[in-house]
């Protein structure tokens, strides 16, 4: 030992290290856990879903499971789903925009603010069953709102051919965690307009509106692209509110694969494990262009 | 300046009845199941539907084992990553954003597959089952439990903190329980009544791994045959999420923001 620090000491003219180094593949030893957990709980049900995607009944190899994805009704579903989720999203997007607007650049009480924002946390978790309860309260066929337009307007939504338990009916149900999504998303990039830009604008004689078409719309452009597409795959993977509205009468993407589950109508399941590997390859798709978008709007909000 | 604040309250205003209408229908709804008089008649029968009660316990017990787990779960891994892994990170963030991309039922048809069937056998047993829900519960919560205990870690200097305990002979529990969990309390409870805000209601997963156990399909048996009451069950579980809302604003000091996002469900 001793004549180990020495020959370190004199021989090479480096001073000893304090402490050994401790082996690097002990410091791996620490995030096993979490890899572990990862592995088997969204890994591999990912993995058999995909495998399970090429192979038929009998375990051989096949791409027939993603011919089946183009089977009229399957198609149909994608159809309703991509409107249902562009509808909210857009609708949702808009709405939740203006209203993170007058919160932050509209310069309304910093109370209202507060407010907007407490519930727009409780109303974007605020899905699934007691979602669908409270509109087949407000605009089922015995709704509020229902009974209210036909005694004193005498308007009968249900011959106009509106009904809750379809296209329009679940796009407006969905709204109702859309939007306030959309204000949790779009606030901070409002509130990273910085005054100097406005006031630089207006200093070289530009009137608001030209401010807003040249300077706060483009920088916000990513952000709100962004935000939308997050809204987009929030309703396109939505399964609980739709499915408890409807009962499971409606032609989403999410209710086939949830038939698929257990098993029911025109059980398949390999068109399951397609269907499912679908839906990993759209939201993977979404999440990817989210991303990118995300770091260009970030350049501008940098501090 | 005025016309522009006029505009700001226009959008509010759409918002707010957006928001405050199904709940009012709702809660008129659920008054009515006396004829001609309003009661509270509904809610009575839901409180004394054994159920109710045997149902939220299951939920709650869950998401009591759904929080612990997750906590047990990322704050060290976090913490770990940040002192000795930091090549890490962005891997782990990756990791814990996949709930975005893989919604709740594709989660729930991947785990039966997997875990139904040889080497694991986990829905043979009621145990088996429970388990597998905390964990499909724990990935639901991953994206938020994460940004909130990432945003909680890159607040305070973990590293310094780490060498100044060590020097003063501190053991890795010591660290763990007597200096990074009550610097990320913030975190941690904040992302615990998120959790609690959502697993309680769950039904995607619920309602295919343990059916009418939990409290989710509950409701939804519920919706089935009684509509007086299935109302109040909707106001019930709304003020549930308003109250673990509530709080987490209560202990982040209103900082609400998109760190609460999870993926579809």
């Amino acid at each position: 030992m001793l004549s180990k620090q020495d020959s370190l000491l004199n021989g090479k003219r480096d001073a000893p290290k304090a402490r050994p180094a401790p082996l690097p593949w002990r410091n791996w030893l620490g995030v096993v856990p979490f890899f572990l957990f990862a592995f088997f709980f969204i890994a591999l049900p990912s993995l058999t879903l995909l495998v399970g995607a090429f192979r038929d009944n009998a375990g051989k190899l096949t791409l027939q499971n993603f011919v089946g994805l183009f089977d009229p009704s399957i198609l149909n579903a994608y159809w309703v789903t991509i409107k249902i989720s562009l509808a909210t999203a857009i609708g949702g997007g808009l709405l939740g925009f203006l209203m993170a607007y007058a919160v932050t650049v509209g310069k309304l009480p910093n109370s209202v603010r507060t407010s907007l924002m407490t519930f727009s946390g409780v109303a974007s978790n605020f899905a699934g069953v007691p979602l669908a309860f409270a509109f087949i309260a407000t605009l089922g066929r015995t709704g509020l709102v229902t009974l209210l337009l036909k005694n004193l307007l005498g308007i009968n939504l249900y011959d106009q051919g509106f009904s809750l338990y379809s296209f329009w009916g679940l796009s407006l149900t969905y709204m109702f965690f859309q939007f306030p999504l959309m204000v949790l998303v779009i606030t901070p990039a409002l509130d990273g307009l910085k005054k100097d830009w406005s006031e630089a604008a207006a200093n070289l004689g530009a009137s608001q509106s030209l401010y807003w078409r040249k300077v706060a719309l483009p920088i916000l452009t990513p952000s709100i692209l962004g935000a939308i597409i997050l809204l987009f795959g929030n309703s396109f993977g939505a399964y609980a509110t739709a499915y408890s509205l409807t009962g499971g009468f409606i032609n989403l993407i999410t209710i086939v694969i949830g038939s698929q589950i257990k098993g029911d109508i025109y059980y398949n399941p390999g068109l399951g494990y397609a269907l499912a590997v679908g839906m990993i390859v759209v939201m993977s798709v979404m999440m990817a262009i989210y991303y990118m978008l995300r770091r260009r709007s970030e350049r501008w909000l940098r501090k | 300046m005025r016309r522009k604040s006029f505009w700001s309250w226009v959008w509010i205003a759409l918002g707010a009845i957006y928001f405050i209408l199904p709940l009012y229908a709702t809660f008129d709804f659920s008054l009515r199941a006396k004829k001609g008089v309003l009661s509270f008649l509904s809610y009575q029968n839901i409180f004394n539907d054994p159920n109710f009660w045997k149902t939220i316990e299951f939920s709650l017990v869950i998401a009591v084992f759904t929080i612990i787990a997750s906590i047990i779960l990322v704050v060290p891994t976090a913490y770990w990553i940040r002192l000795k892994l930091p090549q890490l990170r962005g891997m782990l963030e990756f990791i814990s954003m996949l709930p975005f991309v893989v919604p709740a039922i594709v989660l729930v048809f991947g785990l039966i597959r997997v875990f139904s069937g040889a080497p694991f056998f986990l829905t043979n047993t009621f145990f088996g089952t429970d388990i597998l829900l905390v964990a499909a519960y724990v990935v639901l919560a991953l994206p938020y439990v994460f940004r909130s205990v990432d945003t909680g870690l890159a607040s305070i200097d973990v590293v310094s903190l780490t060498e100044a305990a060590q020097s003063l002979g501190a053991s890795w529990s010591t660290i763990m329980f007597k200096i990074i969990f009550p610097n990320l309390k913030v975190a941690i409870l904040s992302s615990a009544f998120l959790t609690l805000a959502t697993v309680i209601g769950e039904y995607t997963i619920a309602s295919f791994m343990v059916g009418i156990k939990a409290f989710g399909p509950y409701m939804s048996l519920i919706g089935q045959n009684r509509t007086y009451e299935s109302s109040s069950l909707a106001i019930i579980s709304f003020m549930v999420t308003w109250g673990f809302m509530g709080l987490i604003q209560l202990f982040s000091r209103g900082k609400a923001d998109s760190s609460s996002l999870s993926g579809a469900r």
